[in-house]
């Protein structure tokens, strides 16, 4: 009785898991056709990533380009949001007092936000009162930024509190200054949230769709997951897989080595389930949300 | 003493004002907007000041979204898309998690890894693999013809014609909960992961059935894990315009994100749009609190 009603919750966990992950591999699949077709295997080719002269991802100005905001993009947005989180995160873990809750909610809120209203609300504010920044790569940069700070918060806070606060006291009782303690002591013990902060914003913003959509300009501020959106129904060519293919590479890439990091960091550490390293990933974006 | 208290809050300070300014401000120019005026030219004009405050357009979008409305449609259809895909989370989700938080044994590191894979590709990326298995000569909509899964469909009036991607509801239904059931799974994956063995133990100790026990112990203790990955779904949810615009692109499957993303992108009734955006934020903000209180008070309990 009990195991066939495991079997039975087994078999609908392994159904789900095919279902969720094979229409992604299927069209990973299709990047490599010879042929055109985009839903059907036509033989194996990297033509349409870098061998064909005009529709390939390579050589298409439109894809290549694409690619390049995105990462631009990302790398930008990776390097903005990590430190100004990190600071958030260590000052709201200590501060105690008037502001305090509100800080707390402030920094949560982006997590909880559907992102349409994020997007309407950054879109209305460089076309009114921020005209002066206006749209394009700069105010998509801003976005993307605005709400990776939570995430890093959340990482950042989660390292905090199993260091707990021991190691800085003691440093504090043998008199070192507070700038010193941070520098030597806490920020040395914060690597490997720091490095997986990095990484998991790279991914949130490569990922990233609608707030790239209300901020762009035009054409060179396109990004890959705009271009997906822009011809996933006008009958493209595999390079639009090609393209899909890369960006997926990439970001699971930077996703794969945060979620080494983060095991480094909790080796050692005997935590299990859902506080393994893999379950920190898992439930990041439940706030410790989506974006 | 002072120093080492001054630090923290000088450590706080750039963030803060970063979310207060992009964030706060941003949203306050949502409501400037939504309570503004346009040019002759249709370009909004905010008023910052709230006692310039014009309520025509958030008038005009509440009565749209009243009976009768323009809106209203539109906003019935978000609302029964929305219930039936978290309806639908919950039936595929719910034994998922439980399957892996609780009896996949040595295999559930594999399965919380194949599990977290999706939440972490792009939500653009996973619908435009349906697109090219759902076109007519893709892998999915030839096999779901050949066993007339079609028919059935149009039979239960689910669906008109053969063609998956051209404005059915029961497509968008289906690809929302594609799309976002990953994101229910995972919190309530942690929420029975932290379960106490020894509650089952004990109600099969006193006697209970394997159901009687799902019913009284396991369901109420993993209840508030149901509750957040309902409300984390349904927020984005309403937000969403790309997927009635990729799997469907008919005005029929429209859905509220579609009514606001028209305004804002397309043309000149971006005060309109506003006060609409506006009016969904009020809406959700209910879900929001709701869920920040209940994560707040799990944290508390497990630092505790």
């Amino acid at each position: 009785m009990r195991g066939g009603r495991h079997r039975g919750l087994a078999l609908v966990t392994w159904v789900y898991i095919v279902w969720s992950i094979v229409p992604v591999l299927l069209a990973i699949r299709f990047a490599f056709n010879e042929g055109r077709s985009r839903s059907a295997s036509q033989g194996w080719s990297l033509r349409w990533f870098t061998e064909d002269p005009n529709l390939s991802v390579l050589n298409d100005p439109t894809l290549r380009s694409a690619l390049e905001q995105s990462l631009t993009l990302a790398a930008a947005a990776m390097l903005i949001a990590t430190p100004l989180g990190v600071a958030l995160a260590l000052g709201l873990q200590r501060w105690r007092g008037r502001g305090e809750g509100t800080a707390n909610r402030l920094t949560l809120l982006p997590l909880v936000t559907p992102e349409l209203v994020f997007a309407v609300g950054l879109f209305l504010l460089f076309t009114t009162a921020f005209s002066f920044i206006g749209l394009g790569t700069t105010a998509q940069i801003i976005g993307h930024v605005t709400f990776s700070v939570s995430f890093v918060v959340v990482i950042v806070r989660g390292r905090l509190q199993t260091i707990g606060a021991d190691v800085e006291e003691a440093a504090a009782d043998l008199g070192a200054p507070p700038w010193d303690v941070l520098r030597r002591v806490v920020l040395p013990l914060l690597t490997p949230a720091i490095v997986a902060s990095l990484l998991i914003v790279f991914a949130l913003s490569i990922d990233d769709f609608v707030v790239s959509q209300y901020l762009a300009s035009g054409a060179d501020t396109t990004t890959v997951p705009m271009r997906i959106y822009a011809q996933a129904r006008a009958a493209p060519t595999p390079a639009l897989n090609a393209l899909a293919s890369l960006m997926l590479a990439v970001s699971l890439l930077a996703l794969g080595l945060a979620y080494m990091t983060l095991r480094l960091m909790t080796r050692g550490e005997r935590r299990t389930g859902s506080e393994s390293a893999l379950g920190q990933l898992a439930t990041l974006e439940t706030g410790g949300t989506s974006r | 003493m002072t120093g080492r208290r001054r630090i923290w809050g000088v450590l706080a300070a750039p963030g803060l004002l970063w979310l207060a300014v992009f964030f706060l401000v941003a949203f306050y120019a949502v409501v400037a907007v939504g309570m503004g005026n346009v040019t002759t030219l249709f370009e909004p004009v905010p008023h910052w000041n709230p006692l310039d405050w014009n309520v025509g357009y958030l008038q005009q979008a509440i009565e749209d979204l009243l009976p009768g409305g323009t809106s209203w449609p539109v906003f019935v259809r978000t609302v029964l898309y929305i219930g039936v895909a978290m309806a639908l989370s919950l039936l595929i989700g719910y034994p998922v998690a439980y399957y892996a938080a609780r009896c996949a044994g040595r295999r559930s590191g594999l399965v919380l890894l194949l599990l977290v894979v999706p939440f972490w590709i792009s939500y653009i990326m996973r619908m435009f693999a349906w697109t090219n298995l759902l076109a007519s000569d893709g892998y999915a909509a030839k096999a779901l013809n050949a066993l007339s899964i079609d028919s059935l469909f149009n039979a239960l009036g689910l669906m008109e014609g053969s063609d998956w991607l051209g404005g059915q509801p029961i497509t968008v239904i289906l690809a929302l909960v594609y799309g976002y059931v990953p994101f229910f799974i995972l919190p309530l994956y942690a929420s029975l992961d932290r379960l106490d063995q020894r509650l089952i133990e004990a109600s099969r100790d006193l006697g209970a059935s394997g159901f009687e026990t799902f019913r009284r112990v396991i369901l109420p203790v993993s209840m508030p894990g149901i509750v957040a990955g309902l409300v984390l779904i349904a927020l984005p949810m309403f937000g969403d315009f790309f997927t009635a615009d990729l799997m469907s692109g008919s005005p029929n499957t429209n859905m509220l994100g579609n009514t606001i993303n028209g305004y804002i992108q397309g043309g000149p009734d971006k005060s309109l749009g506003a006060a609409l955006t506006m009016l969904m934020s009020l809406f959700l903000l209910v879900f929001m609190t709701f869920y920040l209180r209940s994560a707040r008070r799990e944290q508390r309990e497990r630092t505790a």
